[in-house]
């Protein structure tokens, strides 16, 4: 689309560009350069700052850092991940379904949920569970991040009923199937299939936000990282923390994949299978970067953030 | 209730922190997203290759990673952090950049190529069809998304509270932990200031998605 805005560069343009791509090369190398030289000015790359990871002091061998950073820390953030997911995805589509309700006076309570839990701070939701209601801070990680991710959920899911075309719904009830029935078998599984990538993407916001978990005292990867800075030193905190952020990086660009290929995959089947995706409203499937604030979704939702 | 007027300097001084650093880091990120999605569409590869790099990282990396590193990580490379308050600035500018890069540009992107088109075909210049056809329609497209991107960074705010800043939820806790008995109502007190903010405005995130929709 940019390419429309400009002609096809000549070649005077071309050579131009090539200059301006090796200044820019250039600078942003020596900027690089400048970082990593003055943090080797540090020490922060000489070997007893980094052996930690392979070879580590105070008789520990690699295997049990490793097993507190892997086992116990990304354990512990996949396990509230794990816990507050389906929770979330189940009391999601129940409130999505409860907000189609026919009348305005059932439908409310399931709009001012989802509108008060989705316009506050995860963090919040967590401090509820952890001094309002003394729960430990691994209660207080899945009721967090459920209660977000659930209003989160239910408007992705509203977005999918909404989408479809009212003939799905019509003829479910033409051939006799009850409100419920017609929900479960018809309109449901194909909200669910539209909605798939925005729904994966919302889960790696969770899994994102499981991190909340270090500030309310809970022991995951990030905590984890801060133990075993303590006991070996902070000298050490440059290459732990270079452990711990690519195993997030890792897991969090991996399922971001999952998604932006599941997205593909269900805007191919759309395509072909159903010719009602024109009806759909403009940006449903949303574009592969994952528009705003990561992952696909439709432009009416707020923005997973985090 | 009485908790909450009874603390209300307290409520108060949290919530102008919020403010402040929402409005902050909420002008600076757009500004930097703003360039950061200029040099994703430039014809230049190393500049386009630093923003997408940027991007991709930052959206990637849990924004409590991000202070993480700033408070913890970087004094290790020396970096004297003299204020708690200008890093976690600084952390959810650059956070959040990366949300406003991908919301200006797709918003660019959701301009028909037509439109493009039309206006070179009629003459007018790369500058001239960017300022008078493309850039207009694609702010309209632009603003509800940007609008959540503002939503949530004021939301994102609250984990400098993890962080050595006294916003809203570490007043919040603090207010809680000298109330124990009732910590409930101290916390609602808290989400209320946070939804005075953040209702209203995902409202109007409505609103203008309803308006830009008609007009399309």
């Amino acid at each position: 689309m940019t390419s429309v805005l400009y002609d096809a560069p000549g070649p005077r343009t071309r050579r131009r560009e090539a200059i301006g791509s090796a200044i820019g090369t250039l600078v942003l190398l020596g900027v690089l350069g400048a970082g990593a030289w003055y943090a080797a000015g540090r020490g922060v790359f000489t070997a007893e700052r980094w052996d930690v990871l392979f070879d580590p002091p105070k008789n520990q061998t690699a295997a049990a850092v490793w097993h507190s950073l892997l086992v116990r820390g990304l354990g512990a953030t996949l396990r509230a991940a794990v816990l507050a997911a389906p929770i979330a995805v189940l009391l999601g589509i129940f409130l999505a379904v409860w907000r189609t309700a026919r009348h305005r006076w059932v439908r409310w309570p399931a709009v001012a949920i989802v509108e008060l839990f989705r316009g506050l701070p995860v963090l919040l939701g967590m401090f509820f569970a952890l001094l309002g209601f003394g729960w430990s801070a691994f209660g207080a990680v899945v009721f967090g991040l459920t209660v977000y991710n659930m209003a989160i959920i239910a408007e992705i899911v509203r977005a999918g009923l909404a989408a479809l075309p009212k003939g799905q719904a019509e003829a479910a009830y033409a051939v006799g199937l009850t409100r419920a029935q017609t929900l479960r078998v018809v309109l449901l599984p194909q909200a669910l299939r539209t909605m798939a990538p925005s729904l994966v993407a919302q889960l790696v916001v969770l899994l994102k936000d499981s991190s909340l978990g270090y500030i309310v005292g809970y022991a995951e990867l990030l905590k984890s990282i801060q133990n075993n800075a303590q006991y070996f030193g902070q000298a050490y905190l440059v290459s732990l923390f270079a452990a711990g952020g690519g195993i997030y990086l890792v897991v969090n660009i991996t399922l971001s994949r999952v998604a932006m290929r599941l997205q593909r995959r269900t805007a191919r089947t759309l395509g072909t299978a159903a010719p009602d995706t024109a009806l759909l409203p403009a940006g449903t499937v949303v574009d592969p970067t994952g528009g705003v604030a990561g992952g696909g979704r439709p432009p009416r939702l707020p923005p997973p953030d985090r | 209730m009485d908790v909450i007027v009874d603390n209300l300097p307290t409520y108060l001084s949290g919530f102008a922190m919020t403010a402040r650093l929402t409005l902050i880091s909420g002008v600076a990120s757009l500004v930097v997203g703003t360039v950061l999605a200029a040099l994703r569409v430039s014809p230049l590869r190393p500049l386009r290759a630093f923003a997408t790099g940027w991007v991709d990282l930052l959206r990637n990396t849990p924004l409590t990673l991000v202070f993480f590193f700033a408070i913890l990580v970087l004094p290790q490379f020396g970096v004297i952090i003299t204020s708690f308050q200008g890093a976690a600035i600084t952390c959810l500018t650059a956070y959040t950049s990366a949300f406003v890069c991908e919301a200006v540009r797709s918003g660019i992107n959701s301009v028909g190529t037509g439109q493009a088109e039309a206006a070179r075909a009629i003459g007018l210049t790369f500058g001239q069809s960017l300022t008078h056809v493309v850039m207009p329609q694609a702010v309209r497209s632009v603003v509800p998304p940007l609008i959540n991107v503002i939503i949530a960074l004021a939301k994102n705010t609250s984990v400098a509270a993890g962080f050595g800043v006294v916003e809203l939820v570490a007043s919040g806790r603090r207010i809680a932990l000298a109330n124990p008995g009732e910590a409930v109502i101290v916390l609602a007190g808290v989400a209320l200031f946070y939804l005075v903010f953040t209702v209203p405005a995902g409202l109007l995130a409505g609103v203008v998605e309803r308006r830009v929709a008609f007009s399309r």
